[in-house]
């Protein structure tokens, strides 16, 4: 897995590059936390991940619980294979994807 | 069943890779297309984790993982089977997916997605085993 984060004024953007799994996850979300802090909002940029699973979701839905109190989350150019597990775990409902 | 493969590993995730990549040979030779690798990959990943993670109170024990094909229609079949405590992971309620995210808990959509993408999945517990099957259409 591959992180990089961009800050634009008080905008944090994490592109993602790999496989969100259980063995990769604790590093996105370490990389989160690590930068959610001075962000207002936080998008992250999925175009180049192929697979997530249950570990992944667990760490979008922890970085969307933060960031509701400040200036949100925003997922972004999720393919459709990672949509078909959003909507089927009712993720789609939940996340502000764009 | 043909083409079965097995292998015994630690009740471990680092030994995810491990399982993975005897499912991914498996899926390839059979020439699966993408979406069903995805998901076949996706429900292994969190079948093994939660054995992984849960079956072996003591921390470590083993897990067999017996893969391979049946005909008329062509189906791949993963079978996982540990000593840990008796756990039938199918008799948990599903998640409310429509629950806000303030409300939803962390947890509980691993197996959930694993009844989502495979065709037919079904748990016994025999000879002090569980054996858990899933069977993905190709």
């Amino acid at each position: 897995m591959t992180i990089n984060k961009t800050k634009k004024e008080d905008q944090l953007t994490v592109a993602v590059e790999g496989r969100i799994d259980t063995v990769t996850s604790p590093e996105l979300e370490g990389a989160l936390k690590d930068s959610m802090g001075d962000a207002e909002k936080l998008v992250i940029d999925l175009k180049d991940v192929d697979y997530i699973s249950s570990a992944g979701l667990r760490v979008l839905l922890g970085a969307h619980k933060t960031m509701s109190r400040k200036g949100g989350l925003k997922i972004i150019n999720a393919a459709d294979s990672i949509m078909e597990i959003f909507e089927v775990t009712g993720f789609s409902d939940i996340l502000d994807i764009g | 069943m043909d083409r079965i493969r097995k292998i015994e590993t630690n009740a471990s995730k680092e030994e995810l890779d491990t399982v993975m990549d005897l499912v991914r040979e498996q899926l390839e030779s059979a020439d699966c297309p993408m979406k069903a690798q995805m998901q076949t990959e996706l429900a292994v990943e969190e079948v093994f984790v939660n054995i992984a993670n849960y079956a072996y109170q003591s921390g470590s024990g083993k897990v067999v993982v017996t893969t391979g094909f049946q005909s008329d229609p062509l189906t791949f079949v993963i079978v996982f089977e540990d000593n840990g405590i008796p756990y039938d992971p199918l008799k948990n309620d599903d998640p409310d997916i429509t629950l806000s995210a303030e409300e939803r808990p962390i947890g509980g959509l691993g197996i959930f997605l694993v009844k989502k993408n495979m065709d037919d999945v079904f748990y016994e517990y025999r000879d002090g085993k569980n054996i858990l099957t899933l069977k993905k259409s190709l």
